[in-house]
């Protein structure tokens, strides 16, 4: 992976300078709130709720052991002992303290992470497909470009002030696990006629109050073109998108008013003029992060103690065959580490368990560990024969359980425990939907199955993608959530509709429960998963359970 | 017409440790809603949130919240508010730990 060279180094501690200076002058009443907030908000640091809030971005995704530990270690000495995983692969630490957060800012920057433009309207933490340089299906490790844009797009003297945040993610895969339909810029990987690997250029996707479906801007642009391209939308955005009303001043808006053709002819304009002007650098940059990308040295040796523990151990299988993945080599496997044990907080990890799971990569699986957009973490290269023993260890600290996929694998934002901008909790609903459907022992019956909660409108919880979207809203002073139903956050990406009226806060797991009773009920058979069954049955019979006072009404 | 006014207090957040905070009559901020002063009356509300925002190195985001008087001091109407009392629902974190 990507290793910080002496300019990303000097960057970083001149950066942490500066806003350690900030801090002091805000604490001595140099600076006011509103001097301070944008250099505090540049700088990953919220006010939320109950504290501040530090978010971390771990860049597409990718980290080492060493990066594992000391956010671990940020967590027992600057925190509560904990972190928070999200959606667009950063860790939020809920509980810092202003002072100590410059400590904190040179205690990552240590092992080359940062905590720059996680906030602001700025191109955000570059995300991607979790499994990159390991999936079966991939066409191109995509971390490469992701980390080409994060350098770019870091500190962009152009595009610091934005009309409103942007967001891009990166799939080498045709299959998306990296949501790219919902970003600002989505880009898939594909090849041209002539089988040479490109991208194809998604523009204006995204959730929150107005949630649409990122339209192509080309289906086909040269990987070297991928810069001045960028660039080129970027800075479209830039001058065309709105300033009068944030609600309206995302690229969505901007692609939505003016017509992709529009912003396509536009964009192209300006790509021309860019173009040259990059000059080849950025492909002489690219040439050297790639070659800090290498697979890593796969083992060879037997992958016979993995046989036989899945032949023997019942637990162990369950396990492999809930949350392994294909690797593309068969003797290897993707190991996607629950972080969601029934009952316990979506996307949280204890130090103790970052140490466990850092200590793991070290000694397993090539030193590499990933966060997915799902809010779990990723081995992303495991010798199966290695299996059983890390299957023992995670089970040590509470990290085996085998829901990957499953209806307790739920995202879910942190809501009004935490979030000053959330409507309802989020949390809590998670927890009690994972444990009400462990108690009842139908997870692994239901099968796979997409549930994502938002605490608000903003939707950092994905519910328009999930095939259960669940969203929690304040209703007259009372929570209360709405379903949608038929969501779907991969390459055929999909907006859930909406159920009806929402629900209370004690009727929303009963009414979960009702459409998967209805669902159970009206599949095929156990081979047909939730999302498949909705599109072919439509909401009818999900409407009728969830409302049956309003079915007896008609009747 | 307009509508009747309803008790509120004076809330922000600390500078330095970002807890929640209640302003008291004597111009103290205290990390306990019991202690805040209620106020009955829109033209002082008004008066207590300048005050406030007038303490902008010790406390961040300044405003008022409804609250009803109980027999154990103020208690908030919205349950946002009611969490700000309290802390996350998810830990035994914030307030709930500290002041338990």
């Amino acid at each position: 992976m990507y290793q910080y060279n002496s300019f990303d180094r000097d960057f970083l501690a001149e950066r942490n300078a500066q806003f350690r200076a900030q801090v002091e002058r805000r604490i001595d009443g140099s600076l006011t709130e509103d001097e301070f907030k944008p250099l505090r908000l540049m700088n990953g640091l919220y006010l939320q709720l109950h504290a501040y809030m530090l978010r971390v971005a771990i860049p597409y995704g990718t980290l080492n052991g060493e990066q594992m530990d000391t956010l671990a270690m940020i967590a027992d000495k600057w925190d509560k002992g904990y972190g928070h995983f999200t959606t667009r692969q950063n860790i939020q630490y809920n509980w810092p303290e202003l002072r100590d957060v410059p400590d904190m800012l040179d205690a990552l920057g240590e092992v080359g992470m940062h905590a720059i433009q996680t906030s602001g309207n700025t191109i955000r933490n570059v995300t991607s497909d979790h499994f990159a340089g390991a999936a079966a299906d991939e066409i191109e490790d995509p971390r490469p470009t992701a980390e080409l844009l994060r350098q770019w797009s870091t500190d962009h003297p152009e595009f610091q002030f934005l009309p409103r945040k942007f967001k891009i993610a990166v799939t080498g895969s045709p299959n998306d696990r990296a949501v790219t339909k919902a970003h600002d810029i989505g880009l898939r990987m594909v090849r041209n006629d002539a089988g040479e690997p490109g991208y194809e250029v998604i523009v204006g996707g995204g959730l929150g109050r107005t949630p649409m479906i990122g339209k192509v801007l080309r289906d086909f642009l040269p990987k070297a073109d991928l810069l001045p391209y960028a660039e080129a939308i970027v800075s479209v955005y830039n001058l065309l998108g709105r300033r009068d009303n944030k609600y309206k001043a995302r690229i969505k808006i901007t692609v939505h008013e003016n017509g992709i053709d529009t912003i396509r002819d536009l964009v192209e304009q300006r790509f021309e003029l860019l173009r040259p002007q990059f000059g080849g650098v950025d492909q002489e940059m690219l040439k050297n992060i790639e070659a800090q990308f290498t697979a890593p040295d796969f083992l060879t040796s037997s992958v016979a103690p993995f046989k036989d523990a899945y032949h023997h151990d019942p637990v162990f299988r369950s396990w492999v065959d809930t949350n392994i993945e294909k690797h593309r080599n068969d003797d290897y496997a993707i190991v996607s580490i629950s972080i969601k044990k029934q009952g316990q907080t979506p996307g949280d990890a204890t130090s103790e368990q970052m140490r466990v799971m850092a200590e793991i990569a070290r000694e397993f699986a090539h030193n590499e560990l990933r966060i997915s957009h799902e809010q779990n973490v990723i081995l992303p290269h495991v010798h199966k024969s290695h299996l059983p023993e890390i299957h023992a260890r995670l089970k040590a600290v509470e990290l085996a359980t085998a829901n990957i996929g499953l209806i307790s694998d739920i995202i879910a934002c942190p809501g009004m425990d935490y979030c000053a901008l959330a409507t309802a909790r989020s949390i809590p609903v998670a927890q009690q939907i994972a444990t009400r459907f462990d108690e009842l022992k139908l997870e692994h019956d239901i099968g796979e199955l997409k549930i994502k909660i938002s605490g608000c409108i903003n939707a950092c919880g994905h519910h328009h993608v999930g095939h259960i979207g669940i969203l929690g809203l304040d209703r007259a002073g009372v929570e209360n959530y709405q379903i949608t139903l038929g969501g779907d956050h991969t390459e055929t990406a999909e907006v859930g509709q909406r159920a009806g009226p929402g629900f209370a806060y004690d009727e929303i797991v009963p009414a979960i429960e009702r459409i998967i009773d209805t669902y159970l009920d009206l599949r095929t058979d156990a081979d047909e998963p939730f999302i498949t069954a909705y599109r072919r049955l439509g909401m009818a019979p999900f409407k009728a359970a969830l409302y049956p006072e309003v079915k007896a009404d008609a009747a | 017409m307009s509508k009747p006014f309803t008790p509120k207090v004076v809330t922000a957040n600390a500078l330095l440790e970002g807890d929640v905070i209640y302003l008291t009559k004597d111009d103290q901020w205290s990390r306990s809603l019991k202690d805040a002063e209620v106020i009955e009356d829109e033209a002082h509300g008004d008066l207590r949130v300048l005050f406030g925002q007038s303490q902008r190195n010790d406390v961040v985001g300044v405003y008022l919240i409804d609250v009803t008087v109980t027999e154990n001091g103020p208690e908030p109407t919205h349950f946002r508010e009611e969490f700000r009392t309290k802390g996350p629902s998810n830990y035994n974190h914030g307030k709930q730990a500290e002041l338990a």
